[in-house]
């Protein structure tokens, strides 16, 4: 089962994972913010991952893991 | 199982790069070259002077500051005097390609056997975003506010092929980073430019086209489009000079 993990207090909330997704399943948290101050990303529907790592590809702060 | 986790050759310090900054990703790409060969003991990294200026503290291996635009005459020294160890520079277009500029044609004609990985993101990043060598034909920058006049500022350097032109070196590519499917062919490139240094091929230069969404005034995500849209047309990707790959022909 395919599992993205962030790193929520190293996101810089620059969104290019949000564009990367191919399944469109990761945005930037509208209600909170992380210790540098930044909406961090965060995946909405874990279930349809499907553990391409786009998302890690296009990090440029290697916020995120994916396992499987 | 895990399919992406950092790789071990970086440091758990966070960068200090700006939110959307490339440089994140092509740290990661050179890691995960590091990696990939197992040679993070005997790999010396020289970090230049702009915004990379503390890379020091983002590589696992042993890293040396040169002065601004030295990094491939330090790199010569090094490599010279310990020919066993990997030496790589990382440098952005400031410092490669215009200070720097006379030290990596000459360590490019005498076929040093170094890796560099130059960034390109047109721009003087780090002092605030001034006209660099690579900035574009009409590319507004701090100090071309009406755009940069070929008239009488010139046109862009286009290292890679400059510095195909010459007979020395072994390996020069150019790749971005503007999407998923160029980062694992930018991946490739480092990776290779690595390897040829362990088999001890000679110099190898990787251009990595890259953006700088602050200075370019932009969306990190809007800065990749703009590269893809305005800087790749101009800097074509692709390989510009492989001699192993004649010689195998």
């Amino acid at each position: 089962m395919a599992k993205v993990t962030f790193k929520t207090d190293a996101c810089k909330g620059c969104g290019l994972c949000v564009d990367a997704c191919p399944k469109k399943i990761i945005a930037l948290a509208k209600d909170k913010l992380n210790a540098k101050g930044h909406s961090p990303a965060e995946i909405t529907d874990q279930d349809s991952c499907i553990a391409c790592a786009f998302c890690a590809t296009m990090c440029p702060d290697c916020v995120i893991t994916v396992e499987k | 199982m895990k399919v992406f986790d950092k790789p071990h050759a970086l440091t758990d310090a966070p960068f200090h790069y700006c939110p959307g900054c490339t440089h994140g990703i092509i740290h990661r790409l050179v890691a995960e070259a590091i990696d990939e060969l197992q040679i993070e003991g005997k790999t010396i990294g020289v970090a230049p002077v702009g915004c990379a200026v503390m890379a020091y503290d983002y590589f696992a291996c042993d890293m040396v500051e040169a002065a601004h635009g030295r990094a491939p005459a330090i790199a010569t020294g090094l490599k010279r005097s310990m020919p066993e160890n990997i030496i790589f520079t990382y440098q952005g277009d400031g410092d490669l390609a215009s200070i720097g500029m006379a030290e990596t044609v000459h360590a490019a004609t005498r076929n040093e056997n170094i890796t560099i990985i130059f960034v390109n993101n047109a721009i003087y990043g780090m002092t605030g975003g001034q006209m660099a060598p690579t900035s574009l034909p009409g590319q507004v920058t701090q100090t071309s506010p009406y755009g940069r006049d070929i008239n009488n500022q010139g046109f862009p350097i286009k290292v890679s092929e400059l510095l195909s032109s010459l007979d020395g070196p072994e390996y020069i590519e150019r790749v971005a980073v503007n999407n998923v499917k160029n980062v694992r062919n930018a991946k490739k490139a480092i990776l290779k430019a690595f390897k040829n240094q362990v088999e001890g091929k000679g110099f190898s230069l990787i251009e990595v086209v890259s953006s700088c969404p602050t200075n370019w005034g932009m969306t990190p995500s809007n800065a990749l489009k703009w590269l893809e849209e305005n800087m790749i047309p101009y800097y074509p990707l692709g390989v510009y000079k492989d001699r192993s790959a004649k010689k195998e022909d």
